[in-house]
């Protein structure tokens, strides 16, 4: 045998070997392959507000309580739980058999940790501690938490649906400083994230976490039972979406949680794929200005530009297919429980340039510039913008139109500096809408100044209102407050102006079954024939 | 940076042979000392421009526009909270301690932790050169076996069909750009016939075909520049030489054309050729961001890019700094191939 014979019998024998070894190394029948919103690119839901870390938080992470389909929080590590008369005193005991994913049973001085490092981060969770005296453990299974002074949203925030959702983890992981990364993401969560596969920028994979004892309700939002009915989750990131789209109608996919809506077109000649809306909220787009900085610190002009807004302009450059928008005037959206129409007369009767040009005149608007910041990676973003620029331009305003990445304008907004000296007059987002269903969660429309989000209105009877919502007694007295606070918004400060609520379709393959129609994905529920 | 691969120059420092020497001493196996110094040299020569680098990448992101913190904390965060988080990762600190603590952490071996993912750079970097040197080997093996014999034809055959069918191919190659031809092959082979996985990376350890079923397509689409760009220089390179009188002179001896176009032709105009395809290798290992991204391969490409859009700073400086080293090796490779290529070259 010549040398190249040799070297060609080697060669084979790796190839054979190598392709035998391949036939052992085969994924477990049940694996859900999830193509996500985004990448992951961090682990702890804590230390950033990213939706793709959240919705990682879900499968991981349990938590003490979960909001259900009527917005109402129900116990879900809590066994029961009970308030003293005086209003001040919790008392919660977990459920049994609770155990976090390296084996260690889940005590109460790991929720008490991982409320205070929450507390510490997420606003809702701020403000609940404002009104907390102590957390402490009693025992192993039972912790309790005094309040200072009655804090009636206290389970409400402990259910917190979104970003930062109060997730609980092992102490030794709570104990982290809330503004640095936990090291590793071990939750006591209907699957275990194998962190050992994490490709960032490509691949997450977790296993069923056989030990996991999901509550004996049925699913509703974030709430029931949290049944892992797959063996193994794969998140494939893949950056382009038509390859995104391919992957799934080729079957290498069975689920992609986001595809845009130019590429639904895709799925309509695949009788294996199902495109639905599975989230019942969707998301709000909203005009953001800089009170504090001229022309828009006069609220005249504000007033004017509120005049001027067409919501169906907006949804169809920045949503498309009428199917998957509606235009709302609801700040806590439409389809909450704090859905009003209350003081939004402007955006209801619709665009008035009479009534805006003479409040564009009474405001003293001499012709200064306004900058636009228009982030064009983020498609939702940029297509508001483009509105926005025509709308204001077509009333005499003078606009810039400033085109960034989406990472240089949240770094951009953050500027309280002059238009001319790196600042901003208006930036568009859109916001989730489990991120604004109530004045606790919705943070554009704080106007405390200097705590306030980019934009930092003041207005201290919008402060005020917030405050006494805070302390409503029940629902009723809420729901009047949260529209007494939108009046003050829509005919006092305008902090911003909605610009429509849109949905984002979700599709997959038709052998999945039992997604849960909630406005965050959730993966347990779900099977695969 | 001193190379002539980059530079697409030839050798400054050809000489003549040496008179009375066996044929072996140019591949250096008699003057070791010659070559070893050369080598040393110009590996010495990669720290300055590593250094210089380091300090105008360091420099170029921190000066430039963009906060991770502020991306960390996400849309909803306030000032406060961006502020808070900017002191946690040490952005609060002067730019000269930073960059010092970057450099010590570097003299160590250490390029840092990921700002997001809060993994080892070296981590995220190792994770993505087996997709990205397996993709960079398969282009330049199609590629090479691609361009070659069509670019040799297309000379040998100059002004014909065959020589114009090369051109066009060539110009193809070009013009077309990479995401459309990955997108037509995408559907070709996987959409329609299902032949292909559409996307992804299988590592050699899952499997020989799990792992080649997922390189044809990348490799194809970036095959196709590849081979456009080798098959013109081998073409043009070839041009030259046939037009020499020694090609002349093998011919009119008698000599069959095939042995006149690869014994004498091919490789005396082989230096061109192995320094485009240099280039090719470079430019693959660093730029195939658009592949990377239609194919969904993770490579070092689309770590970088990611990197650079959410500002991931230890990221972007360490494989920066690889992409630098990476660049001097290969020059090094290259300008050490043409002794082997051309007799006629001495460093």
């Amino acid at each position: 045998m010549n040398f190249c014979s040799r070297l060609l019998c080697v060669a084979a024998g790796v190839a054979i070997g190598v392709a035998a070894g391949s036939a052992s190394a085969e994924p477990p029948q049940k694996t859900l392959r999830f193509i996500p919103q985004a990448d992951l690119r961090s682990i702890d839901p804590i230390w950033t507000t990213a939706y793709v870390t959240r919705n990682f938080g879900y499968l991981v992470f349990d938590t003490l309580f979960a909001l259900d389909k009527d917005f109402k929080p129900q116990p879900q590590m809590v066994d029961h739980w009970t308030v003293a008369d005086d209003k001040l005193t919790y008392t919660f005991t977990l459920r049994d058999g609770l155990k976090w994913h390296d084996g260690q049973p889940v005590r109460a001085a790991d929720c008490v940790a991982s409320i205070e490092r929450w507390g510490k981060r997420d606003p809702f969770g701020q403000k609940m501690m404002e009104a907390v005296a102590d957390i402490k453990p009693v025992d192993d299974n039972t912790f309790t938490i005094v309040l200072k002074k009655p804090f009636p949203l206290l389970i409400n925030a402990l259910g917190k649906l979104s970003s930062n959702v109060p997730f609980m983890m092992p102490e030794r992981l709570a104990k982290t400083d809330p503004y640095k990364q936990i090291p590793d993401a071990v939750g006591s969560g209907p699957f275990k994230f194998v962190k050992s596969e994490w490709v960032p920028g490509s691949k997450a994979v977790f296993v069923k976490n056989t030990e996991y004892v999901p509550r004996k309700e049925p699913p509703s939002f974030a709430s029931g039972g949290k049944v892992a009915k797959v063996d193994r989750v794969e998140w494939l990131y893949i950056p382009d979406a038509a390859t995104a789209s391919a992957t799934l109608n080729s079957g290498e996919a069975d689920w992609y949680e986001q595809p845009p809506a130019d590429l639904l077109p895709a799925f309509a000649g695949n009788a294996d794929v199902v495109v639905a809306t599975v989230d019942p909220l969707g998301n709000q787009g909203i005009l953001r200005f800089n009170h504090v900085q001229p022309p828009f610190n006069n609220v005249l002009l504000r007033e004017a530009v509120l005049n001027l807004v067409n919501q169906k302009d907006y949804m169809q450059a920045a949503a498309g297919d009428p199917k998957y928008w509606k235009t709302c005037v609801a700040l806590f959206g439409c389809g909450a429980p704090f859905e009003t129409t209350a003081g939004a007369d402007a955006l209801l009767k619709g665009p008035d340039p009479a009534k805006a040009k003479q409040l564009i005149a009474d405001s003293g608007y001499k012709g200064e510039r306004i900058v636009l910041l228009d982030a064009t990676d983020q498609p939702v973003v940029h297509g508001q913008a483009l509105v926005t620029l025509a709308m204001l331009r077509q009333a005499g305003l003078n606009v810039e139109l400033q085109a960034l990445d989406w990472g240089t304008l949240i770094t951009r907004r953050a500027s309280k500096a002059p238009s001319d000296q790196g600042g901003w007059n208006i930036f568009h987002t859109w916001i989730s809408a489990p991120d604004l269903l109530s004045p606790a969660v919705n943070a554009a429309l704080r106007a405390n100044d200097g705590k306030a989000w980019f934009g930092w209105p003041t207005d201290p009877n919008l402060e005020g209102l917030i405050d006494q919502w805070f302390k409503a007694p029940d629902f009723a007295a809420q729901k009047q407050l949260a529209a007494n606070i939108q009046t003050e918004a829509y005919q006092s400060e305008v902090p911003y102006v909605p610009t429509g609520q849109f949905v984002v379709p979700t599709a997959y393959r038709k052998n999945l079954h039992g997604i849960i129609i909630a406005p965050v994905v959730f993966l347990w529920n779900v099977e695969k024939d | 940076m001193p190379s002539s691969a980059v530079a697409g120059k030839s050798p400054g420092s050809a000489l003549p042979p040496r008179p009375g020497k066996r044929h072996g001493e140019r591949l250096g196996l008699i003057l070791p000392t010659a070559m070893f110094a050369y080598i040393v040299r110009r590996i010495l020569s990669t720290i300055p421009v590593m250094a210089v680098v380091a300090l105008f990448v360091f420099g170029l992101l921190h000066l430039s526009p963009g906060d991770p913190a502020a991306i960390i904390a996400g849309d909803t965060a306030t000032p406060a909270d961006i502020a808070r988080i900017h002191k946690a990762l040490g952005l609060d600190d002067p730019l000269y301690v930073q960059f010092g603590s970057w450099v010590w952490r570097l003299l160590h071996g250490d390029l840092g932790i990921s700002i997001f993912t809060n993994l080892p750079v070296t981590t995220l970097i190792a994770q993505r050169v087996e997709p990205t040197v397996a993709l960079t080997i398969s282009t330049v093996i199609v590629s090479v076996l691609v361009a070659i014999p069509i670019g040799v034809l297309a000379a040998w055959k100059a002004g014909s069909w065959i020589d114009r069918t090369v051109m066009v191919f060539a110009v193809l190659g070009f013009s077309v750009p990479v995401f459309v031809l990955a997108y037509v092959l995408i559907y070709l082979f996987a959409v329609r016939t299902d032949w292909l996985p559409v996307q992804g990376f299988v590592g050699l350890d899952r499997g020989l075909w799990p792992f080649l079923s997922h390189l044809v397509m990348p490799t194809l689409a970036l095959a196709m520049v590849q081979a456009a760009l080798i098959a013109r220089m081998t073409r043009a390179s070839m041009l030259d030489v046939l037009a020499q009188d020694y090609i002349r002179t093998a011919q009119a001896k008698g000599l069959p054309s095939g042995r006149v176009l690869i014994g004498h032709a091919l490789k005396n105009a082989a230096v061109p050729i192995a320094t485009i395809i240099g280039i090719g290798i470079a430019l693959l290992i660093s730029g195939v961001v658009v592949t990377e991204t239609v194919f969904a391969i993770p490579g070092l490409g689309r770590l970088t890019v990611d990197a650079i859009l959410r500002r991931d700073y230890p990221i972007i400086q360490g494989i920066i700094l690889i992409f630098s080293a990476a660049y001097v090796l290969i020059n090094l490779l290259v300008d050490l191939s043409y002794t082997f290529l051309d007799p006629r070259i001495r460093y």
